[in-house]
């Protein structure tokens, strides 16, 4: 497991692709961090970019390399390797590059400039996403065979959770606005893990202390131990649940 | 030959006005006995140690003078001091232990009724109300130190309540954990100076059917629901710091049916709505700094006349909230950290005006629980296209002449 987990490594870095993806991430942490007058505002504008750009990365990424690694796959299933394995180190070697990218590029700067609890989180937060997207970008892969059909749902994936998952959460506001909603919408936030990080960063700034009584009543349930305890729980259930389905999809495909 | 006589009159009067002094050592042990042997004038000095007086009332115009901090304790059953005369002087004393009733309303010191009484330098400890004035006319309450440690609104009481009280001086004091820290109700021709209000239950200021009042140079810090402005006319607020009044309905200042006020100079910083103004009419706000609010002005549609100049808005959430289309308001020449136009002939205002009024804050307006999508793309979409061709936000509520720098308040 070791050895592929390594060759797909060196495999991915050889492609430079990665490299410039930390250097492009290095240069606008540190850019936003000196332009900005406060350390604190970085964080909210790097908030954007780990909201939008990570993800987009991280799915198309993984999902072309996985198109890609057809043959390679191939030729690995013919030697004596249980399948379980050779997707394992497949899914380990892309989402061990991809956030390794994340951590110098972001993760450094971070530190450097607002080493605060709001910084550590969108660390973390860029961490999972990264790895959440690996997962979907590998269900996506196995499942569908044709190339440009996969690549171009994985883009519609992204799409929807960055964009449209939050449009119809509007639709549904404003469908339902005579019941009190707010309840509701802690569990619908769930579904989305961007829309999750982006709130469990937020609450880390006390900027969410203005955002009145419903911002409170969300507060009430992210800010305390026990709601960021269970939404880094969905969080990993959200990288779980791809990654185990894509496995038992990839052990019953015929290659 | 008038000004010698005059002079000799003033010392032959002031030779009238004795002193009695009230201690274990000394003639009376106690300050009721002190009080029932003086004469209109007279000064009553207090030594320090704990006074059980019950009720003690002061009914002739007399100076009433702690030395040392003489305790004067109400077991929780009594009224501290009540003041039914002109002319008193409260000073030095510590008031501790005011009675709670429901149906009266105790104080460390009441004021009935009386023209000039002067409260200075007192500190009171866990009272019902504090210091409380009714019907009272030039009375100056200066430099008093109000601690108390309300739980709920109904069981606690103001700070420094007044009611129907004209020619007021609130100056200097220090008030927190009561209900409101200063209460004004049908008080007029006063003034709030220099005090320090904080950590209250429900308001800083509590201000009601009160004209031509002044509040200038205080602090309203942490409050419950930050300041309440209410039914009142030409109001003036200067120089004020409202500061970190956070919650779910928490503001710097409330303003409810107010007219023909002025807010200058103040500074709004971490508050929930650093202004809310419903049914407010002619009201000038100038030269305040509004720093990292949620909403910097809430401006309902009820209000008229509104100008906006000269004050500098920065890193708030939402600068500008609304919940209607009409417009009767003015903006202009502010500061803006959130505009983007630009300066082409160099005179330091923006060529395009500024629309302070965000698609994303209309919709939080009418529907709270969209604040989950705050800093969400979808968000950020929706109000650059606004920005363009305005349909949801007020296509009036606009500055013409915003400053491309922060004024220098």
């Amino acid at each position: 497991m070791v050895k592929i987990f390594k060759y797909v490594i060196i495999d991915i870095l050889r492609n430079k692709i990665i490299l410039a993806y930390t250097v492009f991430l290095l240069v606008l942490s540190l850019s936003i961090f000196n332009l900005e007058d406060s350390s604190a505002k970085g964080i909210l504008s790097l908030l954007n970019i780990v909201l939008i750009i990570v993800p987009m990365v991280s799915i198309l990424f993984a999902t072309i390399y996985i198109y890609n690694s057809a043959e390679f796959l191939e030729l690995l299933v013919s030697q004596p390797l249980k399948r379980k394995t050779i997707w394992l180190s497949m899914f380990g070697g892309l989402a061990f590059s991809l956030v390794t990218a994340f951590l110098v590029g972001v993760g450094i700067p971070v530190l450097l400039y607002e080493a605060s609890s709001a910084g550590i989180m969108l660390i973390t937060s860029g961490v999972l996403l990264t790895v959440i997207f690996v997962a979907i970008a590998l269900l996506a892969g196995v499942k569908i065979r044709d190339k440009a059909r996969g690549i171009g749902t994985v883009i519609l994936l992204w799409l929807y959770f960055s964009l449209l998952f939050d449009g119809i959460v509007l639709f549904i506001l404003f469908q339902f606005a005579d019941y009190p909603l707010e309840k509701l919408m802690v569990g619908i936030t769930t579904l989305n893990p961007i829309g999750l990080s982006r709130i469990l960063v937020l609450l880390k700034m006390d900027i969410s202390a203005m955002m009145g009584y419903t911002g409170a009543i969300f507060k009430d349930f992210f800010g305390t131990t026990i709601g960021m305890i269970i939404s880094l729980l969905v969080l990993l259930l959200w990288i779980v649940l791809p990654g185990w389905l894509s496995v038992r999809k990839f052990n019953h495909k015929d290659l | 030959m008038r000004i010698i006589l005059f002079i000799l009159s003033c010392i032959s009067l002031s030779s009238y006005a004795g002193v009695i002094k009230v201690g274990r050592e000394q003639q009376h042990k106690s300050i009721t006995a002190a009080i029932d042997a003086a004469r209109a004038g007279d000064t009553v000095l207090v030594d320090g140690g704990i006074y059980y007086e019950k009720n003690l009332v002061i009914n002739k115009p007399i100076v009433l003078k702690g030395v040392n901090q003489p305790v004067l304790d109400a077991e929780k059953k009594y009224e501290n001091i009540s003041v039914k005369s002109d002319n008193v002087t409260i000073q030095g004393f510590v008031l501790q232990h005011t009675g709670v009733s429901s149906i009266v309303d105790y104080a460390a010191v009441k004021i009935y009724n009386s023209r000039n009484v002067s409260v200075i330098d007192n500190i009171v400890k866990d009272a019902f109300f504090g210091i409380y004035s009714q019907y009272g006319t030039r009375c100056l309450i200066k430099n008093n130190t109000l601690t108390a440690f309300a739980k709920t609104e109904q069981s606690s009481g103001n700070g420094i309540h007044c009611w129907k009280s004209d020619s007021m001086q609130i100056i200097g004091n220090t008030v927190t954990g009561h209900r409101d820290g200063i209460y004004f109700e049908f008080v007029t021709n006063s003034v709030i100076w220099r005090n320090q209000s904080f950590k209250n239950l429900r308001y800083g200021l509590h201000f009601m059917f009160s004209n031509n009042d002044a509040y200038i140079n205080n602090v309203f810090q942490n409050n419950g629901a930050g300041v309440a402005v209410m039914f009142s006319k030409e109001v003036k607020m200067f120089n004020n710091f409202f500061q970190e009044n956070w919650g779910d309905a928490a503001y710097g200042i409330l303003l409810k049916e107010i007219n023909d006020s002025y807010i200058e100079g103040n500074h709004f910083e971490k508050n929930t709505s650093a202004i809310y103004a419903e049914g407010a009419n002619r009201i000038f706000v100038k030269r305040n700094i509004f720093k990292n609010n949620g909403w910097a002005f809430k401006i309902q549609a009820s209000c008229s006349e509104v100008m906006l100049e000269y004050n500098n808005f920065l890193g708030n959430i939402f600068d500008v909230g609304t919940n209607g289309s009409l417009v009767l308001n003015r903006f202009n020449n502010n500061y803006w950290d959130k505009y983007e136009g630009y300066d082409l002939n160099r005179d330091n205002i923006g060529d395009i005006p500024y629309r302070p009024v965000s698609m994303y804050s209309m919709i939080v307006e009418r529907n709270p629980p969209a604040v989950i999508l705050f800093h969400s793309m979808m968000v950020s979409l929706m109000d650059k296209s606004e920005k363009i061709i305005p349909s949801l936000t007020p296509e009036n509520l606009k500055d013409e002449h915003p400053m491309m720098k922060p004024l220098l308040l």
